[in-house]
Formats: C-alpha cells, sequence, structure tokens
C-alpha cells in the first residue's frame, strides 16, 4: 500500500512560538492515503485545518511544521524549497475553503479566475476549456456565469465557481476544508454531489475536512477523528456511528437527532489521558 | 401568547416575509425552519420590534402591538442572537452587558440580579470581570443568554442560537435553553436552519420557504419522518447527510 500511496504523512508536527510558550496546534498525525475519500472530523481547535495546510505548505508564519515524512505521489515535501511546493500547490495539490466570498478576488470575472489555470492557451481556448469547468460542475446558465463577478452569484453558485477553478488544473489530490458549512442544506448536498462526481472515480485523493460527523460518515470512505491536535481514532467511514474511542462516542451522543428520544443530551466528559493516549483504530 | 396573522416585511422591492399565520400557546416552544432567505429570522425581528416596516397583526399576550414597543414589552421578551461573537460589546465587562438591560428598567441592586442570571447559566461571579474576548464561544452564547434572562422575560426569540458552536458546546447551550423553559415556564420561537436542533427543542414548528410558511406541524410528525409537503420531506433528507438520491431530488426543483 505504502508503495503508491498518494500521500503519506508520518509524525507531523506544527507548532507556533508565543509569548507565553510553544503552542502545538498538530501533535504526531501519521496517515497514508491513495485516491479515495478521506474526511478529518474534529471541533475548533482540534488541529484539523492546520494539518490541510501544512500538508499544502501554507502555515502562516511564524507557525514551524516538522515531519518525519511527508511524501506526496514520491516527492519529498520536507525537501522540497518553495519553488517546489508553489509548483506543486494548485497544479497537483488543490484546497477548497470553507467561505467562498473570501476566496474569490472579488474583482475578476469568474471566468477569468477559471482560466487563469490554463496560461498557456490562447484566450479563447481558456475561456472554452472555462466554460467546461463551469458545465461539469453543473453550474445552469454557465456563459452568464463566466462574465459574472462574484459578488453577483449566490452562495452555492460562488462555491461551484470555487470548486471548478481549483479542479481546473486536474489536481491528483484535493483538500476541502468545510467545504460546505456556508451552505443551505440543499446546496450543500448538490455541491457534494458535485465533488462526488469529479473524485469518486479514482482518479483524485480527496481530504474532507469538517465538523460534522453526519456529513463526513455519508460521504467518505475512510475517517480520522482528531482531538487536541492528535488523531484519536480512525476508522472506515460506515462504521464511524459505531466507533469506539470516548471522545467520538460523546461527540456522537452530543447530536440531537430528528428521531431522538429527547430529553437532555449527553455532554462530553473530557478526559485529560485523551491527550497522550495513542489513537484507536477501527477494522482496516 | 404570541399570535401572528397575516404578516408581510418588504425591504423595498423585495418581499421577505408574505402573509405569515402562526401563534404560539404559553410556555410551548415553536420552530421556525428554513434555508437562507426564507424569511425566519425576519419574522423574529419584526416581533422583537426589531424590524418596523411589517403589516398584518402582531399580537403578544394578548395586546396587539404597533410599530413601537415600550419598555414593559421588553421586560416581557427577550431575544437572542446566533453570533455570540457580534451580539456581545467587545469593550464591555461582562458585569456591565449583563446588567444593561436592567440598568436601562431602572431595576434595584444590578449588581445582585447580574450574579444570580450568571449563576443560572452556570458561569460562575469570577466571570463578571471579563471582557468578551477572554471567553469561549459556548461562555459568550451564554452570557448572552443570561443578559436575556436578567430581566426575567416570559418569551425568548433565539436566533439560531447554536450553529456558531461546535457540537458538544452546542449540546450545553440546548440542555440550558431546555432546562430554563422548563424551570420557568418560558415560551421560545427557536429559528434553525437545523432540523435535528428543532426536533429536539420545539413541540411545533412551521417551515419556511421564499417568505411563506409551506408546513406547519407537530414535532411528532416530523419525528415519524412523514412531512406532508415534498420541500419538507427533501429538508429532512438532506439533513440526514449526504445521499445521492437527496441531491437529484433538489436538482430538479432549484
Amino acid at each position: 500500500m505504502s508503495a503508491q500511496a498518494l500521500l503519506a504523512v508520518e509524525d507531523l508536527r506544527v507548532s507556533f512560538a508565543t509569548a507565553t510558550g510553544v503552542v502545538e496546534a498538530v501533535r504526531g498525525v501519521s496517515f497514508t492515503m491513495g485516491r479515495e475519500r478521506l474526511g478529518i472530523v474534529g471541533e475548533s481547535g482540534s488541529g484539523k485545518s492546520m494539518t490541510g495546510r501544512a500538508i499544502l505548505g501554507l502555515v502562516p508564519p511564524p507557525g514551524r511544521v516538522d515531519a518525519r515524512r511527508l511524501e506526496f505521489d514520491g516527492i519529498d515535501l520536507t525537501a522540497a524549497g518553495s519553488k517546489r511546493r508553489r509548483a506543486l500547490r494548485g497544479r497537483r495539490i488543490a484546497m477548497i475553503l470553507q467561505d467562498p466570498n473570501y476566496s474569490l478576488n472579488p474583482v475578476i470575472t469568474a471566468g477569468r479566475q477559471i482560466a487563469e489555470a490554463y496560461r498557456g492557451l490562447s484566450r479563447a481556448a481558456a475561456r472554452e476549456r472555462a466554460l467546461g469547468m463551469l458545465e461539469a460542475v453543473r453550474v445552469p446558465d454557465p456563459e452568464r456565469v463566466l462574465r459574472a463577478y462574484p459578488h453577483e452569484l449566490s452562495g452555492g453558485m460562488a462555491q461551484r465557481v470555487m470548486i471548478a477553478m481549483m479542479l481546473a488544473p486536474g489536481p491528483d489530490l484535493l483538500i476541502a476544508d468545510e467545504p460546505t458549512s456556508a451552505l443551505d442544506v440543499s446546496v450543500r448536498v448538490q455541491v457534494l454531489a458535485i465533488l462526488d462526481d469529479l473524485v469518486g472515480r479514482g482518479r483524485m485523493g480527496l481530504i474532507l475536512i469538517s465538523h460534522d460527523l453526519g456529513l463526513v460518515a455519508s460521504f467518505c470512505d475512510r475517517v480520522l477523528v482528531m482531538y487536541d491536535g492528535r488523531i484519536v481514532e480512525s476508522c472506515r467511514a460506515s462504521e464511524l456511528e459505531s466507533a469506539r474511542h470516548p471522545y467520538t462516542r460523546g461527540l456522537l451522543a452530543a447530536r440531537p437527532r430528528i428521531d431522538g428520544p429527547g430529553g437532555e443530551l449527553p455532554v462530553l466528559d473530557r478526559d485529560p489521558a485523551w491527550r497522550d493516549a495513542p489513537g484507536v483504530c477501527g477494522a482496516p | 401568547m404570541i399570535r401572528v396573522e397575516s404578516l408581510s416585511v418588504s425591504f423595498g422591492r423585495v418581499q421577505a416575509v408574505r402573509e405569515v399565520p402562526f401563534h404560539v400557546a404559553p410556555g410551548e416552544a415553536f420552530g421556525l425552519v428554513g434555508e437562507s432567505g426564507s424569511g425566519k429570522s425576519t419574522v423574529l425581528g419584526a416581533i422583537a420590534g426589531l424590524i418596523q416596516d411589517w403589516s398584518g397583526t402582531i399580537s403578544v399576550a394578548g395586546q396587539p402591538q404597533g410599530r413601537r414597543r415600550d419598555k414593559a414589552f421588553h421586560k416581557r421578551l427577550q431575544m437572542v442572537f446566533q453570533d455570540p461573537y457580534g451580539a456581545l460589546h467587545p469593550r464591555h465587562v461582562v458585569d456591565r452587558i449583563v446588567g444593561e438591560p436592567a440598568a436601562i428598567h431602572g431595576l434595584d441592586e444590578v449588581g445582585a440580579r447580574v450574579e444570580k442570571a450568571l449563576g443560572e447559566v452556570g458561569l460562575g461571579p469570577a466571570f463578571r470581570y471579563r471582557y468578551p474576548h477572554q471567553l469561549s464561544g459556548g461562555q459568550r452564547q451564554r452570557v448572552a443568554i443570561a443578559r436575556a434572562l436578567i430581566l426575567e422575560p416570559e418569551i425568548l426569540l433565539l436566533d439560531e442560537p447554536t450553529s456558531a458552536l461546535d457540537v458538544s458546546v452546542q449540546a450545553e447551550v440546548l440542555n440550558l435553553l431546555a432546562r430554563l423553559r422548563a424551570e420557568r415556564g418560558l415560551t421560545y420561537i427557536l429559528v434553525s436552519h437545523d432540523l435535528a436542533v428543532i426536533a429536539h427543542m420545539c413541540d411545533r414548528l412551521a417551515v419556511m420557504r421564499d417568505g411563506r410558511v409551506v408546513e406547519e406541524m407537530g414535532v411528532e410528525e416530523l419525528r415519524a419522518g412523514a412531512p406532508r409537503e415534498a420541500y419538507t420531506r427533501r429538508l429532512l433528507a438532506a439533513s440526514r447527510g449526504y445521499d445521492r438520491a437527496a441531491a437529484e431530488g433538489f436538482e430538479s426543483t432549484t
């Protein structure tokens, strides 16, 4: 498995030096993945977003990234210089963020932002390809959207433009950080269906970072549960409901359910021992 | 306790709420669900008196309401907002934030009231002299709830009170709200996009879309998965997680 792994991460650490000492946001995360859908779940501050950023090389200063191994498709990222990282970023590893309003350039039309991926081509050819991408993410009336500025688009449309833009170069790995949390449920399922189509056929690896256990369980193949900078549990997505770690079980129980019994919701009791106890694995 | 009849709200040419009717009995928790732009928060704003350009009838505790609301109204009805980061004054300490409504209403022993209100939301007296930025999201929402409680209202309007919070913190705040309602016989109108939160907290609910109430039902019908309207059924399916069929269902209508 490790021979053809798309991404191999071993003992990844992200730390920030602050006035009161070093704060470790990610504390020894290890996993390997192929061209599959991997979910990373956890609450705010669990280090899930920092893990995604570290893989891309986008940890903001003064953050420091250390890893025993950080390998993407056979390329050692720990040894790669910033030029090499930049060449990979966007082209082979892409990222979708939560809020399209902050991620799209407000003064450039959607069409030109997508076409930036096709710089080698003529303007007409790039436009043609951008139009094709918008059709692939099922934008109704792509001609209009091509000419539209981000503020002229709804949240769902803007997120589709974002996805089109990120997928235009045909990346091998897509890191989606809460790609649908800012969207309504009806738009959310449509955006997920698009990702499902584009990623689902083993052409691309997807890391879906989310706080939503139900979403990750229903969409991904495998799930990593992060707590306090570490992976406390990893399991098949279909087995998340029968998770074993008390933290994962606590999170699952704390969710209100439509068909639930009502009454008091079980409140998560955090055990200080979780911080350093070894993670648990479901059936591989 | 609250009766709303053919409530309409327009912002310029946009009609945000169209002819909405519902009533809420004393001690009941009523849910308003819908997606962004469905008008659910606008309905709350009109009831609270934050939005003035509405037409129709709003009556609270048997009293028909006009454009302006008096102090007695606000003593009876308080509101908790979605974003605990935006709803608290960043340069005021908790003591001043929570005590402000009591000061406005000229109540005595403000300090003792603040301490009592904080105690009820599970925050000790040590929190009185902290600033909002020194608190976690869940603690801030507790402060916002304490501020709403200090006037000892009968009605709380809750606008997405937990959607900015983590699941485990959401559970704590929902438990707190449920306990307060049981102890004080409060009446709630809870606005949320999350059907599970509504199902957990409310007795009855109305589903809104494009400014209208599409369907009103008891929570048992929702639990049984038997809403009458196709739109509600699709929302229900979508809220259960990702499902190819649910995605196709929305595709055909939007």
